[in-house]
């Protein structure tokens, strides 16, 4: 490496493995947690190949119906809470957050530390429990099933996911506690860059729903290990509130998924479109929106759940209502690339990408929040689109636009521009075709979860596994290219794309202390087009 | 002011900065750890509003005498550690240790008459599971001891990390890590300890004292 002539930064300040494992550099942590989500990726797709896979041909002949319960329970579980939920979080706002807002690191470094140690005790656990043979009830973890019924490792699964958790909630407390108490100088709440408020909002969400999944998976442990039935309807007690708990957390964990990525689109958008971003204090407030409304919605996974008809209709009301401030984003979003002098590098062709998948997504929920519509609907392949859309469409692909976007700032090189822009490509043709056809399988009646299904459906499921192949190509490209360059990358400039933010205005890649002098900020956010950009 | 350096932390500017991210901190902490008790008494409240008299029955076998003893002790040990808290804000050293000797010694008082009843519930078979017995009750009474046994149990391994972090707060303070310009962590830890009492307080008569005549 021919970094001889480079200042000190947090990447060369010390070596050895000592020095990482004990890390209490934000950015160092960030990079743990890039790894580590990594590696869990590639596991979570290794599922998700096979279970394609196998239903390339309506024959279940590639696994057995066991092993295939199976593969989508661990290929749900490893991209959720091992994946999704961590990713950008853990990543990218564990890297950016101090450095966007003027500060030296995170309010507590050490439990930001010890948040990736939980979260490795926690895939440690759930890696046991997949090469002890998985598990098979699905990653809903539904009762009875998973108390009494199913013979699979649900203890430890479940054990995993309980300690992940508190990683979650450690982040959670760290973003918040550092949002309120380390601005730097003038940094007041609306000059806040948009990612900082859409992981204060996840935060929020981190704070308030992680603790009732770790209760609720742990009323599970505890009766799936003692006997302690909570749930058991044997004792009168109620399956359905099981339900409930799960979902109060969960689809709230949607947003923590998608808010982030959220974030990151405001941040690329207005840096390739060089304008201010428009409506800022509504796509501000609709993040805090998207967090509170995000906890009163649960009841739509449970139309079909013995739910009375009038809980069903409050909550079908309120799934729409959460509607409204995703479309406030996506409207002002557009907006903003109105007129806008737009170049086309990766990251915005990751961005661009979030926004029509979202849109499709979102739009998609709302077929699945109309209570007549979701009965036809529901437990089919429809519902597999549409989360995906959200989930792979939404989050992955801002995932990919924000690695792109701060890959300078945080390795010191450029990633190479052509094949990434190809890799864009590839994902969003990728990502379609195997997903769209999967909208048209359910609304015909092709229902989840099974590893066979009638001839009628062959077609549709060749072309998503088509698309998935496609899609894997799309993600395997980065992966080379990425590493290939931290060597051969051209080397960053602090401030590579013009962009406006703090993050710019210190080295590519952060000295440990982050910036030489604490930055004060005299303006607000995305004051584009940049005046002479100047380095702190 | 060499104490003053060594306490600020070097990602904050200043004391007043570190104080408000630790409070901040733990009132957040706090936010969470009511959030998942609450899962526990959301169930508690839709079985007992659903079974009223199996749980009031099943209620009359734990011991209202010992719980409204530990009670007590819970309520003096708060009492405890706001003078340990106090202590430490007038940089009494001896102070703040005597209050959280206190405090600790009545937590695992309470820690042991809690033990005390849960050996007992072996005894009488009031243990959810298999060897479950309770003779002409219904079978929701297990719902209520399998209640009982996750929000106590619970609660008493937030009172055994409690006194973990008072124990390490005893080490601290005889280390002469605490002045009167820095004493946060006594204060932290003392938010912690009377959010474990309160979550009692609300536990005891949901558990030992609803429906008892
Ligand atoms: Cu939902």
């Amino acid at each position: 490496m021919d970094r001889a002539e480079k200042a000190v930064d947090y990447l060369n300040a010390d070596y050895g493995v000592r020095s990482w494992l004990l890390t209490r550099d934000h950015k160092r942590i960030a990079i743990l947690y890039l790894l580590s989500i990594t590696v869990m990726f590639m596991l979570g797709s290794v599922f998700a190949v096979l279970i394609r896979l196998e239903l390339l041909t309506p024959a279940g002949d590639v696994v057995q119906a066991d092993t295939y319960n199976k593969l989508f329970t661990m290929h749900g579980i490893v991209m959720i809470f091992f994946f999704l939920v961590p990713s950008i979080p853990a990543v990218l706002g564990n890297f950016l957050l101090p450095l966007m807002i003027g500060a030296r690191d995170l309010a507590f470094p050490r439990l930001n530390l010890l948040s990736w140690y939980v979260y490795m005790v926690g895939a440690a656990f759930t890696l046991w429990a997949v090469i002890t043979g998985g598990v098979d009830t699905g990653w809903t973890f539904y009762t009875p099933y998973s108390t009494t019924a199913s013979h699979t490792n649900v203890l430890a699964t479940a054990v995993g996911i309980f300690i992940t958790g508190f990683s979650s909630i450690l982040t959670g407390v760290n973003f918040i506690v550092t949002i309120h108490t380390m601005r730097a100088p003038g940094m007041t709440w609306f000059r806040l860059p948009l990612f900082v408020w859409a992981h204060y909002a996840t935060s929020l969400i981190m704070i308030l729903g992680t603790p009732v999944i770790a209760i609720t998976i742990l009323m599970l442990g505890l009766e799936r290990a003692f006997g302690i039935g909570i749930f058991d309807p044997a004792l009168g007690g109620d399956p359905i509130l099981f339900q409930h708990l799960f979902w109060f957390y969960s689809h709230p964990a949607v947003y923590i998924m998608i808010l982030p990525s959220m974030g990151v689109v405001s941040e690329i958008i207005t840096c390739f479109a060089r304008r201010r971003i428009f409506g800022y204090s509504f796509i501000a407030a609709s993040s805090l929106a998207i967090a509170v409304f995000g906890f009163l919605v649960w009841g739509h996974h449970m139309f079909t759940s013995t739910q009375s008809v009038y809980a069903a209709m409050v909550f079908s009301v309120l799934s729409f209502a959460v509607a409204v401030p995703s479309a406030v984003k996506v409207f002002n979003w557009t907006a903003t690339l109105y007129r806008g002098s737009i170049t086309f590098e990766a990251p915005m062709l990751f961005a661009l990408g979030f926004i029509g998948l979202f849109t499709i997504g979102g739009l998609t929920g709302l077929f699945l929040a109309a209570l007549g519509l979701d009965v036809h609907v529901h437990d089919t392949y429809f519902v597999v689109a549409h989360f995906h859309y959200i989930m792979v469409g939404g989050a992955l692909m801002g995932y990919l636009g924000a690695i792109h976007f701060w890959w300078p700032k945080m390795t010191g090189r450029m990633y190479p521009e052509a094949p990434a822009r190809i890799s864009a490509a590839l994902v969003f043709v990728g990502f379609n075709l195997t997903f769209f056809p999967q909208f048209i399988l359910g609304y015909l009646g092709m229902p989840r979860r099974y590893h066979a299904y009638p001839e009628e459906f062959q077609v549709l499921n060749v072309m998503s596994t088509t698309g998935a192949s496609i899609l894997g190509v799309g993600y395997l490209v980065p992966l080379c290219y990425l590493i290939w360059s931290l060597w051969r990358g051209r080397v960053a400039e602090a401030n590579p794309w013009g962009a406006a933010g703090l993050e710019w205005r210190t080295n590519s890649p952060p000295p440990t202390e982050n910036f030489a002098a604490t930055p004060i900020v005299e303006e607000e956010a995305y004051a584009y087009p940049l005046k002479e950009p100047e380095v702190v | 002011m060499s104490s003053r350096t060594s306490t600020v932390a070097h990602q904050f500017d200043d004391a007043e900065q570190q104080r408000n991210a630790s409070t901040l901190g733990i009132w957040v902490f706090l936010v969470t750890e009511i959030m998942m008790f609450g899962g526990l008494f959301t169930a508690y409240v839709l079985y007992r509003s659903s079974y009223p008299e199996a749980f009031a029955a099943a209620s009359h076998h734990l011991n209202a005498t010992l719980g409204a003893a530990n009670t007590i002790v819970l309520l003096s040990s708060s009492l405890s550690m706001a003078l340990a808290v106090r202590a430490s804000q007038v940089g009494s050293r001896w102070g703040t240790v005597a209050g959280l000797v206190v405090t600790i010694v009545l937590g695992c008082i309470f820690l042991g008459v809690k033990g005390y009843e849960y050996a007992s519930k072996f005894e009488e078979n009031l243990v959810p599971g298999p060897f479950f017995d309770l003779p002409g009750a219904e079978p929701q009474s297990e719902l209520f001891f399998s209640l009982y046994f996750a929000m106590t149990g619970l609660h008493a391994v937030h009172m055994v990390i409690g006194v973990g972090v008072l124990a390490t707060l005893v080490v601290m303070a005889l280390r002469r890590r605490f002045d009167a310009d820095y004493h946060n962590p006594v204060e932290i830890g003392g938010l912690y300890w009377h959010f474990v009492d309160i979550v009692w307080i609300y536990l005891f008569p949901l558990l030992y004292l609803l429906g008892r005549h």
